[in-house]
């Protein structure tokens, strides 16, 4: 749907150069939720508008359903625009038009006649559960209702793609839970391709299926959601993860707790399947050890279940270290440093 | 020797009605001018929607030269073009010429201001839905700023009216040429303070039409 071949974007100013986007190459899928995560200047909100050409790359081929886009005229730019619907972080309403003009404009620009972009305002107003807000101006919304009506109206032209510059980042937890529900819905129901980029994980973790992590412009991981979480290579990816699954430990909660169980304490991944099993009375059972469980939590995943156990061991050391080598074949197992993931 | 009010309140009446004919008249040419030289100003600056050093170096040379002359100097100064132009350098209409062209300019830096202080955020928000640079400035730009547009033409009116008393000076009528020759130049202090209160009293209904209107557009 939406590919990346060696895509480069440099900036240039008299003082310096700066290479936003780095031979950026992925792909992202028909239906699929994409996201790209990284911290603020890494370079996705540039990798964001070289979609829509809002940003023209230096070098390398942005391809929409395999169109090279780079080589459209104005006109069909502003054709291709309309099949790519964007939202914002600050939602970029129009002051000036009620909720209503604002889902209107896109319409008006497409040229529809006035019954049909009556008919579809009223549509998309319903989709995004803000009927009663028509005559509304966008000061006088909450912060998500303004991002509803940035989703209507980002979607009001029937696109087969949605853009997302930090659209939750501006919003509470709750809200952003919200917002992120319905674009959830706007990917199933409406079977709209979403390329999201973020610096949260949270927001990765609850409705994407891939996701790209971005550091100085260039992709340093790619893979499903799942797999990311699963096996993060690098130090950032792993950063990013720790913040969502809180289970990084302060030296000082790590020496509070090997001061409290003096036994070997590990931490145990549990992945898909095994989550189902249970695994620790079995090797209890199996072995001459005893499990103390210190710490837990279990995510869902791509609908799969991820868990993670921080866990003391106790018994005979011999026995402990067989049973580990026995344990590390069923799940990941792990020492508990305070820098580790 | 004193003015006789008996008679006089007609020359009042006359002299009120230049003043507004002026203003009035140079308002709309100058807000048509001068909101086009401002768009220009704007989506010609760097990184705009119509980028063009060129047009922007121009435009902003012409507004810098023009703005610092001292009005009644740039009235005598342009006279030959108002003559030109109007046929006659002499009376109300003759006064509106130089009094647009000083104002267009003025009007076009005020736009610009308007225009600089729009979220950027907005304008690229239509740029994505695949607007045009036109609908973008008759669909986005030009709505977004009316309503301190309106405003700051509010702040250009109450100027003109400053302006339409030197235009008086120099046979354009109007208020400020009757508080000239009569209140000033023949000591007469009732004359003076009729030109003042009524020359308020104008302020004060164009700059609550302003607030009025402005307040309407005012969506933020």
């Amino acid at each position: 749907m939406i590919t990346f071949q060696g895509v480069s974007k440099v900036f240039r100013s008299k003082e310096h150069i700066t290479k936003a986007v780095d031979q950026v190459t992925l792909t992202v899928n028909k239906g699929d939720i994409y996201g790209v995560i990284g911290f603020s200047g890494a370079g996705k909100s540039t990798l964001l508008r070289l979609v829509n050409l809002l940003e023209t790359p230096t070098e390398g081929k942005v391809i929409i359903n395999s169109q090279e886009i780079s080589s459209l005229s104005q006109k069909e730019l502003r054709q291709l625009r309309r099949r790519i619907g964007m939202i914002f972080q600050n939602f970029n309403l129009f002051n000036s038009r009620t909720v209503y003009g604002n889902i209107a404009y896109p319409l008006k620009l497409a040229g529809a006649s006035k019954q049909e972009v009556k008919a579809r305002v009223t549509e998309m107003l319903q989709f995004v559960g803000l009927e009663d807000k028509a005559d509304h101006y966008p000061e006088q919304l909450s912060g998500g209702q303004k991002q509803r009506v940035g989703i209507a109206r980002a979607l009001a032209t029937s696109p087969d793609i949605l853009i997302c510059d930090e659209a939750t980042s501006a919003l509470d937890p709750e809200t952003t839970g919200e917002i992120l529900k319905l674009l959830k819905k706007v990917n199933e129901e409406l079977n709209i391709t979403i390329m999201l980029i973020t610096h949260e994980m949270h927001v990765i973790r609850s409705i994407c299926d891939r996701v790209a992590v971005m550091e100085n412009g260039t992709v340093i991981e790619e893979g499903s959601v799942f797999e990311l979480f699963a096996h993060p290579k690098t130090q950032t990816t792993k950063n990013f993860i720790n913040v969502v699954q809180n289970d990084k430990l302060s030296p000082k909660l790590l020496a509070l707790l090997r001061a409290n169980y003096p036994g070997q304490l590990v931490r145990l991944i549990f992945k898909g399947g095994v989550t189902g099993e249970p695994v620790l009375s079995q090797f209890a059972k199996l072995f001459n050890i005893d499990f103390n469980i210190i710490y837990g939590s279990i995510n869902e995943l791509q609908g799969q279940l991820f868990g993670s156990l921080i866990v003391e061991i106790k018994g005979d050391e011999q026995e402990i270290q067989r049973a580990l080598e026995s344990l590390k074949k069923k799940v990941e197992v792990r020492e508990v440093i305070n820098h580790e993931s | 020797m004193k003015v006789d009010w008996s008679t006089f309140w007609l020359r009042v009446v006359e002299a009120t009605g230049q003043t507004i004919t002026m203003v009035l008249f140079t308002l709309i040419f100058s807000s048509i001018f001068g909101v086009l030289i401002g768009l220009l100003l704007f989506v010609t600056r760097k990184g705009n929607i119509l980028e063009n050093r060129f047009v922007a170096m121009l435009l902003n040379f012409a507004i810098n030269i023009i703005r610092p002359i001292p009005f009644i100097i740039f009235l005598v100064t342009i006279s030959p073009f108002t003559r030109l132009i109007m046929g006659t350098t002499i009376g109300t209409a003759a006064a509106v010429f130089p009094m647009t062209i000083a104002a267009s300019f003025v009007i076009a830096r005020v736009v610009e201001n308007n225009l600089v202080s729009i979220d950027p955020g907005i304008i690229e928000a239509a740029k994505a839905m695949g607007a045009s640079p036109l609908q973008i400035i008759f669909g986005v730009l030009i709505p977004e700023a009316l309503g301190p547009l309106i405003l700051g033409l509010t702040f250009i009116t109450v100027g003109l009216i400053d302006f339409s008393a030197m235009a008086g000076t120099v046979g354009g009528g109007g208020l400020g040429d009757l508080a000239m020759t009569y209140g000033y130049q023949r000591f007469d202090a009732s004359v003076m303070l009729v030109t003042i209160v009524i020359l308020i009293v104008l302020v004060q209904i164009a700059q609550f039409a302003g607030n009025v209107i402005s307040r309407k557009f005012l969506r933020r």
